[in-house]
């Protein structure tokens, strides 16, 4: 082997070994830019959906019905039901809405009273469903001028 | 990690996962819950008496029951609670201001709750306030709100400076008409830009010696859900003037216009109505004084005696601005009346106590009915009196059940 192929060959050992240099810094480089942007390395590891699993059951509840009430709210399971508690309930109590007793019109005068004061939304398709609702579950009750005492719990006085 | 320390983090997670910024929770003291977080018992929460009854839980109003109300000075736990919107979060007592501002204050000021403590001589009354709506459960055809039935009334002790102290301090204009509270409670919707509720009273009655601006009640600081810790306390007048966690006050040229002036809100027809009737704007009229009413405390409805038995009852009447001159009471469904022991108030604006023992002619159900009558002359009704459309102003005589045996 002549000196200069010699030389030749040696230059070509010390390319190499530059260039499996550089291939490991890359790899190297790739590796820390994946742990950048994910540090838990999850790609590489199972989904383990247990730790999920004790949420969902409250979700279940959530709107559980009990004896024809929606417990959550105290407002009775009919038709319309999760429209009012969608609609009538983020701001308010349901208890605001089950207290009162009015006719439609007067279901529409509120409603309209609380789009214009109370950042109520436009409901839409929704306002007869929810007012039918109400009318049908809470109507309004005669009392006359003066009701008979109720409600009373008797007790000796000594 | 200790579980409890697990709780907080998570709950805390949770508060912010509803759009709530938690901020300095690494402050919060350990065994600490935000008020958000709490327990929603209220009787816990606002220590109230278990008896008393919850008619909404967001806002919260909570009303007594007329025996709950036997104390001559109503303490916390039996005191109603009426708002219109959410309670203040985070309230920095050492921080809180009130200014005074409007169009007719010469130029408004901000005072300190120590300067307006050190500044102002304080004075303490017994003062009565009563919802507007208090009784509305009674009224046909169905007025809309609170279905309060009687309970929305107390008479605590009130300490603060007189409101007039403040004003002359600040310097009015003549043309002043009216003041104006704004508050640091949060609109229902939470939006900053709202105010549940803003209302007031005329001069005349912002001037009064019992208008106070008060940071004491029953010789403690207010409760949180009755104002702390600055209330403004107009006896007298529908409590809602009182209002609650007062930061501003504005002295106005007019009537002032804040949410909750207008419309239905606190107002009622200028002249009488028929049932379900419905009433033009400019045709409703603020409410001022409260009418004359009456309770009767002890004993509580459902007594069973026997008839050989004298019965004591008791209980509180009062009159708006005025005072109540007599009060009496019928066994026999308002066919006789009989006068009440009626005492003198501790001061203008609080209630009186009424007393009066009886026996019952035979055996059977009696409704015993109180009745009282204002300075004025003018009495309670035994039916309900007129109709309006929000239901204000139901003073009809108070009943209670008793059987003789």
């Amino acid at each position: 082997m002549s000196e200069k192929d010699q030389f030749k060959e040696q230059l070509q050992q010390v390319s190499r070994l530059v260039n499996g240099i550089m291939v490991i810094f890359f790899l190297m480089g790739a590796v820390v830019f994946y742990i950048m942007i994910d540090p838990e390395l999850s790609l590489f590891k199972k989904e383990e959906p247990a730790t999920y699993v004790t949420i969902t059951p409250e979700e279940d509840d959530f709107d559980k019905i009990e004896n024809g009430i929606h417990v959550r709210t105290g407002l009775k399971d009919a038709d319309g039901l999760m429209t009012v508690v969608n609609n009538c309930t983020n701001c308010h109590s349901a208890l605001l809405v089950t207290q009162n007793r009015m006719n439609e019109e007067r279901w529409r005068t509120t409603i309209k009273w609380m789009q214009e004061t109370q950042n109520l939304w436009d409901l839409g398709k929704n306002e007869d469903i929810i007012i039918n609702y109400l009318v049908t579950n809470y109507p309004p009750q005669k009392k006359g001028r003066r009701g008979n005492l109720q409600f009373i719990d008797w007790y000796e006085l000594e | 990690m200790k579980r409890r320390d697990f709780v907080k983090n998570t709950s805390l997670a949770g508060m912010a996962g509803l759009g709530i910024p938690v901020i300095y929770s690494h402050l919060l003291p350990e065994g600490y819950t935000p008020l958000g977080l709490q327990d929603p018992d209220p009787f816990t929460l606002f220590k109230k008496d278990k008896g008393m009854q919850v008619l909404n839980d967001k806002p919260w109003n909570i009303e007594a029951a007329a025996h709950l109300l036997d104390d001559d000075v109503t303490p916390n736990r039996f005191m109603f609670i009426r708002n219109n919107g959410l309670i203040p979060e985070n309230i920095d007592v050492e921080k809180w201001t009130l200014t005074i501002d409007g169009e007719s204050v010469i130029s408004p000021k901000t005072y300190t709750l120590a300067e307006l403590k050190n500044k102002f001589p304080s004075y303490t009354y017994q003062l009565t306030l009563e919802c507007g709506g208090n009784g509305r459960s009674e009224f046909d055809p169905p007025a809309k709100g609170n279905q309060w039935t009687i309970g929305a009334v107390s008479c605590a002790q009130w300490t603060g400076v007189r409101l007039k102290d403040v004003l002359e301090d600040v310097g009015i204009k003549n043309d002043a008409k009216y003041v104006g509270y704004h508050a640091a409670d949060l609109h229902l919707s939470r939006d900053p830009e709202k105010e549940p509720i803003s209302r007031g009273a005329p001069m005349a009655k912002a001037l009064q010696d019992e208008t106070l601006l008060a940071y004491a009640m029953n010789g403690e600081d207010i409760p949180l859900a009755h104002g702390h810790p600055l209330r403004l306390v107009a006896g007298g007048w529908p409590a809602s003037v009182s209002g609650k966690w007062v930061n501003r006050i504005s002295v106005r040229n007019k009537v002032h216009d804040g949410p909750k002036m207008g419309g239905t809100s606190y107002r009622v027809p200028c002249s009488p109505v028929a049932p379900g009737e419905k009433v033009k704007d400019e045709d409703m009229c603020i409410i001022e004084s409260m009418p004359v009413k009456s309770l009767i405390t002890y004993p509580k409805t459902g007594a069973m005696i026997s008839q050989n038995k004298t019965l004591e009852i008791r209980g509180h009447a009062w009159a708006g601005e005025l005072n109540v001159r007599s009060v009496s009471y019928s066994i026999d469904f308002g066919a006789t009346w009989q006068e009440c022991q009626l005492d003198a108030p501790p001061n203008r604006l609080a209630w009186q106590r009424f007393s009066a023992s009886m026996k019952f002619p035979e055996k059977g159900y009696y409704e015993i009915w109180a009745r009282a009558t204002d300075s004025n002359g003018e009495s309670q009704p035994m039916v309900l009196p007129g109709w309006n459309p929000k239901g204000y102003l139901n003073n009809a005589s108070h009943r209670i059940a008793v059987k003789v045996s």
